[in-house]
This record gives C-alpha cells, structure tokens and sequence, in this order.
C-alpha cells in the first residue's frame, strides 16, 4: 500500500517524531511504499544538520537521513513554516541573504502543495504530532 | 467507511481522548500511543469511559508505548488489544482513514 507521513512536532519536543520514524521502519518493512514524509509546523525542526544530541541519545535528524538514504524517501520540509524557523537549503539561503544554509541531508524544502499531492496519491495519510 | 483514531495524548492532561470518543462511530477502531496508553490502565479514573467504549469499538494500545513508561505490567481495561509498530501499520491499511487525535 502507498502511504504517506506528515510530522507536525518537533524531534525532542514530545515523542511524535520519534513515532514517526518507528512507524515509517515498521511500513518499510511490511513492504509498503511511503510516497512521502511531509515536516509541517514545528516538524521543520527535524530536518536541521546543526542538532548536536547528546552521544548517549539518539539523533532523530540523522535517523531520518539514513532512513532517506537506505530507502530513497522523499523528506519534504515546508518552505513557509521552515522560513519563520531558519531552516535553511543553499538556494533560500541566497534568496534571504543569510550567511548559510542548515538544511540536512535527504530533506528538501518546498510548499504546500506536495502535502495535498500526498494526500490525494496515498492510500493514507498518517499524521503525527503534538 | 470504518476509520481508525489515534489517541497520543493522556487523558489526564488533555481532552484528546474525549474528542475522539465523541466523534467516533460504532466500529470504528482507537489506537492509544505515546501517552495516550494511560487510558489503557484499569483502575484509573477513566477506565469507565474505556471501558464504555470497547464494546462499540476495537481497542488497541501500542505495546512499545506501555513499556517506555514502565506500564507493561500493569493490568489493562478488559478487551483492550496490545500491538506492535508492525500492528500499528496493519491497522492503518486494514481501516479506510487514519484520524489523528492530537
């Protein structure tokens, strides 16, 4: 089945993103396709590189990126909701004159609507958040 | 069109559960995860509503959940259905639509 994830908290804050990883790793490996991981909100916040956790913790941002890469994910970060964050990829960091970007690798941002396309063209849509 | 509710909240924090339980209709199914899983314990103050509720509805908690907070030992509501991450997933394409309940 074509399922689709969108994650509306951020990684630390409670236990949705930590959530969301473990359910995408239980679809995967049932076989299912996941079309898509959208970050809205503060969900943004899983896609920056410059979180450092604590060694004895786990990284949720590098867990995604690995998981991206192992499964070739599309991990797509809300351009809006990422702007007021200061999430940023080269090309907006250019845009915005900021000294750099943060964004991690395997995410991309973009907008809204690759969340409707997601919905319309998954089976379903699980969201998780606080 | 039988749906599935997901509850991730306590009930002794938030309203999420009491949401969800209005609005959800007979046979449809509510998963509890994360800190929802309270609502799963027998003895606690709203184990009545729970209760109420598993005989229109399915009830599952999420195993994993119940551990993390050292509750795998307690005793849960009568016909509550415990699962794994892989059972969370076969719920979410056994039921037509996932509702959230944040």
């Amino acid at each position: 089945m074509k399922l689709s994830i969108l994650v509306n908290e951020g990684p630390y804050q409670h236990q949705a993103a930590d959530t969301a990883i473990q359910f995408t790793k239980a679809a995967l490996e049932k076989g299912h396709e996941i079309m898509r991981v959208f970050f809205y909100h503060d969900g943004v916040n899983n896609g920056t590189r410059f979180g450092v956790p604590p060694q004895d913790d786990r990284n949720i941002t590098e867990q995604w990126t690995a998981l991206a890469k192992e499964h070739d994910l599309d991990l797509v970060v809300c351009i809006a909701a990422a702007q007021r964050r200061g999430i940023l990829d080269e090309n907006e960091a250019k845009r915005q004159g900021k000294d750099g970007d943060n964004i991690a690798e395997g995410f991309r941002i973009s907008g809204l609507g690759q969340l409707i396309e997601a919905g319309i063209q998954s089976d379903r849509l699980v969201v998780f958040g606080d | 069109m039988a749906m599935l509710h997901t509850v991730n909240k306590s009930p002794f924090e938030r309203r999420s559960l009491d949401s969800c339980l209005r609005h959800a209709v007979k046979g449809s199914a509510i998963l509890l995860i994360e800190d929802g899983i309270y609502a799963a314990i027998d003895g606690t103050v709203v184990a009545e509503k729970i209760k109420s509720a598993v005989g229109d509805h399915k009830v599952y908690v999420l195993g994993p959940d119940l551990k993390a907070r050292g509750m795998g030992d307690h005793k849960l509501v009568d016909g509550i259905e415990t699962v794994d991450y892989a059972g969370f997933v076969d719920l979410v394409t056994e039921y037509d639509k996932v509702q959230s309940w944040l």
